[in-house]
């Protein structure tokens, strides 16, 4: 079984990105699941290492959380964007963050969720020191930033993927 | 009613966007370094993607839909390989 | 045009909604690309168009769609998440590329090679006396 899908999330993920596109029939699942399963093989030849979800539960309160935050960072910057640039008020920066997170996995979720969320911007990350340099739109507290990053995502990414 | 709230959220969202791509444009032309010029680049890219999905709406046909997808495609590639010249194509190695 | 005279106003309403959301945090997005004065700056305003910019104008489209064919119309969700896997992507390289050049030249403000884990947390100004090449192998070549 694991042979012959080495990476079962990804085969059932291709399978779905395969239905949306063209339209939702027996004929499609079958062509879109076997061109999934090829997919993985040849995926599993680049990477072999398979990515195991501990807990999806944290990973759906993760989910809505960075929604969320989405939201309202969406919200701020484009206020900040709006009335900010001109008074000065503003000051921007570089925060270093010391993550716990080693695996890429979890890593590349975690800079997705940086990314997406407007305001900071994932500037440069040390393999060795395991340390973050984030960049921040509006920096009102260099400890808020440490928390945000290390509490409130670091924490359920440790939850959702096992060490 | 709705063919007037319709027409107006269109006309709006085609200019709004189209003066977003004329902005990234501008960082494309006049962006002082090389990397403010991918990121015009960038963002010229993501929003000629969604002028194509909201002028697929109008029209009603799906074929800009897959324009749109292929527009995001190459946009990401031209983006990362110039993104990796950045890096890349400055030091001797 | 024509079909869009048939839309109820329950459909019509939200779609436009988002239609207006998604363009105005896009043009948003673009407007502060174009007025912010550095360039570490200008690298989050693309971010609101990529985000709920995106999300806005896709989520339209699926609603409207869906309704005209009469049944769940999703693959716009293909390009939200192809945007959401890729914007990470050409971001980040777009940030170590500008740390690179600005280390090189030696722009004043940018937080030099991290080497060690008890460097202060905080923004950091390389300090005087040193140069910006902690790590020898990113200084530039000697020939």
């Amino acid at each position: 079984m694991t042979r012959l899908f080495p990476h079962p999330l990804l085969t059932a993920a291709l399978t779905l990105v395969w239905l949306l596109l063209t339209s939702f029939s027996l004929g499609h699942l079958i062509l879109g699941a076997v061109v999934a399963a090829l997919a993985s093989r040849a995926f599993a030849a680049i990477e072999p290492e398979r990515v195991k979800v501990r807990s999806p539960k944290s990973l759906v309160k993760l989910f809505f959380i960075v929604g969320l935050d989405i939201i309202r960072s969406n919200y701020a910057v484009a206020r900040l964007i709006l009335t900010g640039g001109q008074h000065g008020k503003r000051r921007s920066g570089f925060v270093e963050i010391p993550l716990q997170l080693r695996d890429p996995a979890p890593l590349a979720l975690l800079s997705m969720i940086v990314t997406a969320t407007p305001g900071t911007a994932w500037v440069e990350y040390d393999e060795e020191t395991g340390t973050l340099l984030l960049h921040v739109f509006d920096m009102i507290e260099t400890d808020d930033w440490v928390k945000l990053i290390a509490i409130r995502y670091e924490t359920l990414l440790l939850e959702a993927f096992p060490r | 009613m709705s063919a007037f709230i319709m027409s107006a959220a269109l006309s709006y969202a085609q200019i709004a966007l189209a003066l977003a791509a004329c902005l990234g444009g501008f960082r494309l032309l006049y962006g002082p370094r090389a990397q403010d010029r991918v990121l015009g680049l960038d963002t010229f890219y993501v929003t000629a993607m969604l002028l194509f999905v909201v002028t697929g709406i109008r029209v009603g046909s799906p074929f800009f839909f897959e324009a749109a997808m292929v527009i995001g495609v190459l946009g990401f590639v031209a983006t990362v390989s110039l993104a990796k010249f950045l890096i890349r194509g400055e030091v001797i190695e | 045009m024509t079909y869009l005279e048939t839309l109820p106003a329950w459909i019509a309403i939200p779609v436009a909604f988002f239609l207006v959301l998604g363009a105005t945090l896009t043009l948003l997005g673009a407007i502060g690309l174009a007025r912010l004065q550095s360039f570490y700056d200008r690298l989050h305003a693309p971010t609101l168009g990529t985000s709920w910019g995106a999300a806005g104008i896709l989520l339209a489209s699926m609603i409207l769609v869906s309704w005209t064919e009469g049944r769940a119309v999703l693959h716009e969700l293909v390009i939200g998440i192809f945007l959401m896997v890729t914007t990470p992507v050409t971001l980040m390289f777009l940030g170590r590329a500008a740390l690179h050049r600005d280390r090189i030249e030696g722009t004043p403000g940018i937080p030099g090679a991290v080497e060690r884990s008890d460097v202060p947390i905080g923004p950091v100004s390389p300090p005087e006396g040193e140069t910006a090449f902690a790590d020898p192998a990113e200084a530039p070549g000697e020939g």
